[in-house]
């Protein structure tokens, strides 16, 4: 009988596959218990319209003194979009987005003017019309859940923090924490690559670098879930990236509990190189990828914050609980 | 804690009951697992003629009971221009056909469907009235005291005296004493009653039965005469030409007692003739019908009542949930992605109507088309709901093509493209393009294939004649499906995908303790 087992163990690691109790030793929130445990819990349905709509938190923060994008115009109804040509004039760069969207789906990101033209950050320019005819599809609700119709937001874009210039091949890294009931837990950065076509999502090829909840210093970086060591377009080794602002960071994501009352939350920011840290957007269904980012499984981690007795601390008693008990060592 | 022990007491109930309703439907009213199982329903008509004569006829005829052993499912008359009565009469049903005025020849026809069921009980209250001894004319009365006397010898309970008295009339040489008795045969009195008045004499209660052997496809079937004897707890059955005791096999019992079986007032020359045919009907039915009759109330409120095309669509919407529990077990325990929930449910159905291979052609083809029609759309400035609306119209036009072109060659699997419901197509369609061009070809190849395959998966569960069996037949199964859907709601294991997708974190994770 152990033989056998033994057996099945040798042909499961050929396979890379793991088996139950390997995943429940490192840890490893699976998605099943991350929605019954956790988002069903912690996340009453009530406030997730909050983030589910990036006007709403927008507005919401700015009203909570969170440093976020700086809100342009915004597109609620087809007839409106003769007013595009308008608020987009005077811009040299900016963001069009779908208010509802998710997953980074339906961004526009124009970051020069050729003239009449609108030049993405690929360096594809486009004309006036397809940018309304994106804003159109925006409104038609192309890229809601569901179909919903949407408004489309335009923000200004975001000056990536020449910090990371090495280690991004086009778009804006972004920092992705897990805020549990106010704690930040778990935090990454994610820079697109080419393969990922200048999106910063993991499964898409974009490269993620988990940091380490203490200091912002990077522990291991993982593409397609496989653990690289350089970045792939750019070359620049991972292990001298250095986040600065960390406190900040950390702050401004445990705020985020305050502000919206969801105890399960992916909170995205990301570095402006003159305003600093900016909340980007929050999510109240954040994905399982960063436990393969940071080589760590994140249930312990949430466990030991349901144990605690005391919850309602401030944010900076939060903030060191969790830089004293998830840091690296 | 509290809530999860009544969710899971909840559970347990839902499947507990639904399971427990399905085995009561087979074990207690015989509703079959399979549905090739048949069974065999006689069917026995009774025709009774006379010829009336000019002036207010009336006929009676006496009809079976319920009865140990099988069980009566349906009666029916027929018999123009006659009223009908069914009245109690001591205990045994008649039937009564009245007419104001009727002349020559009269046809009148008692029908009456019965099913053989050896562990049908039916208990009646059937004692015996006092027994007053009868008394025969000399000789026979000194003959039949003489051979009772020897008969008692032979015999230790009523039982045994009824078979050996029987022994004695059917013997190849008849002692002196019963040869003469049997000479009463001869002047008109029936063996039978000869019996039952010697059993009588030595005052044991006895009667004349009387019943029809059930042979298939039998006309013009005689009654035949029984007696039963009373042994002071129950009655057993003689048959007065073998001697055997007990009932015989298929044996159909009309009427108890001696009163005739045929009364015809205004008429002469009347007459009553057996024919009888047996027919397999599928047991389902029978069980139904059974159940009915029983009033069950599982059958009374079920879609059994509905009329018969409302039940047909039932057949289809009670194989849904069988699709659901895969899409749910393949969505949280493997973690396989499907384009839109339940999408892969309404696909399998439509495979119901086109069958597998060709269902999956359709479908690809259909939404290969599509897509590539949705690509000149899309290069288009158009209102989203425009463009849905539009591949609306074009799927139906693929559709239409599809038929007309498929017909002419002579393909003609390819017309059941019809049964592919349009709305879901379309959304599929955009659903697919938007996921194109956003993240590109292969996670529509991923979630189409795996969408694809749930609804493969669906259709073969689906298909499967027991599951559709099991489905329409015990409908309660369907809490049994609702206990086991709440309880994939609360898994929160690993889905068998993670444990691959996990699998390098969980191993840099070994290396590193």
């Amino acid at each position: 009988m152990s033989s056998f087992s033994s057996h099945l163990q040798t042909l499961l690691a050929k396979l890379s596959i793991s088996t139950p109790a390997q995943l429940k030793a490192s840890g490893i929130l699976s998605m099943n218990a991350r929605n019954l445990n956790y988002i069903s819990r912690y996340n009453p349905r009530s406030l997730l319209p909050l983030v589910d709509d990036k006007l709403t938190t927008k507005r919401m923060a700015e009203k909570a003194g969170v440093d976020v994008p700086k809100l342009i115009g915004v597109i609620e109804y087809q007839s409106d979009i003769r007013k595009l040509k308008d608020i987009l004039e005077p811009l040299e760069q900016f963001v069009i987005k779908p208010a509802k969207g998710s997953g980074g789906k339906g961004i526009l990101v124009i970051t020069s003017r050729d003239g009449d033209r609108y030049v993405k950050a690929s360096g594809e320019s486009l004309s006036f019309d397809a940018v309304s005819r994106d804003v159109s599809n925006i409104l038609g609700g192309l890229y809601s859940l569901g179909g919903k119709t949407d408004v489309a937001v335009i923000e200004s874009l975001i000056v990536a923090d020449p910090i990371f210039s090495n280690y991004s091949f086009e778009g804006v890294p972004d920092i992705r924490i897990i805020v549990f009931r106010g704690f930040p837990v778990m935090a990454m950065m994610r820079l697109a690559t080419r393969a990922s076509d200048g999106k910063a999502n993991l499964h898409q090829g974009a490269v993620g670098v988990g940091l380490d909840i203490a200091t912002g210093k990077p522990l291991r970086t993982v593409q397609h879930n496989r653990p690289v060591q350089n970045h792939p377009d750019t070359g620049h080794d991972f292990s001298k990236l250095n986040v600065p602002h960390w406190q900040k960071i950390l702050q401004l994501s445990a705020n985020c509990f305050e502000m919206t009352g969801l105890g399960y939350l992916g909170v995205d920011l990301v570095l402006d190189q003159n305003l600093g840290p900016l909340i980007l957007e929050l999510n109240a269904r954040p994905g399982l990828a960063i436990q393969i980012a940071n080589g760590q499984g994140i249930e312990p981690r949430l466990k030991a914050i349901e144990a605690l007795r005391k919850h309602d601390i401030s944010i900076d008693e939060r903030v060191a609980f969790s830089q004293q008990h998830f840091g690296a060592d | 804690m509290n809530g999860r022990f009544q969710l899971g007491l909840m559970i347990a109930l839902l499947i507990v009951a639904g399971l427990g309703l399905a085995m009561y439907k087979h074990f207690a009213l015989g509703f079959p697992l399979f549905s090739h199982d048949v069974s065999k329903v006689w069917s026995i008509e009774a025709w009774v003629t006379f010829k009336a004569e000019d002036e207010p006829a009336q006929a009676s005829l006496t009809l079976p009971d319920q009865q140990s052993g099988l069980r009566i499912l349906d009666e029916s008359f027929a018999s123009p221009g006659y009223g009908i009565n069914q009245i109690d009469e001591g205990g045994q049903q008649r039937a009564v056909w009245s007419i104001r005025q009727a002349d020559g020849r009269q046809d009148l026809f008692y029908k009456v469907k019965l099913h053989l069921e050896p562990d049908y009980d039916k208990k009646i209250h059937d004692e015996p009235e006092a027994v007053i001894p009868p008394v025969l004319p000399e000789p026979y009365q000194t003959a039949a005291l003489s051979l009772l006397k020897q008969v008692k010898e032979h015999s230790s309970d009523p039982s045994s005296f009824a078979g050996t008295l029987i022994n004695h009339f059917i013997a190849k040489e008849p002692s002196q004493n019963t040869n003469m008795l049997l000479g009463m045969t001869e002047e008109g009195t029936s063996l039978p009653k000869l019996l039952v008045n010697l059993l009588n004499m030595s005052e044991i209660p006895a009667r004349i039965v009387r019943g029809l052997h059930l042979e298939d496809g039998r006309r013009r079937q005689p009654i035949v005469d029984m007696i039963e004897v009373y042994d002071g707890n129950q009655w057993h059955l003689f048959n007065p030409r073998t001697a055997k005791r007990g009932t015989p096999e298929d044996f159909f019992l009309w009427q108890r007692g001696a009163k005739s079986l045929l009364d015809v007032m205004g008429g002469v020359g009347s007459d009553v003739t057996f024919s009888m045919i047996s027919r397999n009907v599928p047991t389902r039915e029978l069980a139904i019908t059974e159940a009915k009759q029983d009033g069950a109330a599982l059958i009374d409120f079920s879609i059994y009542t509905l009329p018969l095309e409302v039940q047909n669509a039932f057949k289809i919407i009670l194989l849904i949930p069988i699709g659901v529990l895969v899409v749910l077990v393949m969505r949280i325990i493997v973690g396989l992605k499907t384009s839109g929930t339940f999408m892969p449910v309404l696909i399998a159905m439509a495979f119901l109507q086109t069958q597998l291979l060709p269902g999956l052609t359709i479908f690809i083809s259909l939404v290969s088309i599509g897509l590539w029609i949705r690509s000149f759309l899309s290069q288009q400035n158009m209102l989203l709901v425009a463009r849905l609306g539009a591949v609306i119209i074009v799927v139906i036009l693929i559709m239409a093509a599809m038929s007309i072109l498929s017909w002419k060659l002579g393909i003609t699997q390819a017309l059941t493209v019809t049964f592919f419901p349009m709305i879901i197509l379309a959304w599929t369609i955009e659903r697919m393009s938007i996921l194109w061009e956003e993240e590109g070809p292969k996670h529509v190849v991923t979630e189409g294939g795996g969408s694809l395959l749930v609804a493969t998966m669906s259709y073969l569960l689906m298909s499967n004649p027991i599951v559709e069996q099991l489905t329409f037949n015990f409908p309660e199964l369907m809490l049994t499906l609702l206990g086991l859907v709440l309880l994939l709601g609360q898994y929160t294991g690993y889905r068998l995908l993670e444990l691959k997708r996990f699998y390098p974190l969980a191993h840099s994770i070994k290396n590193h303790q």
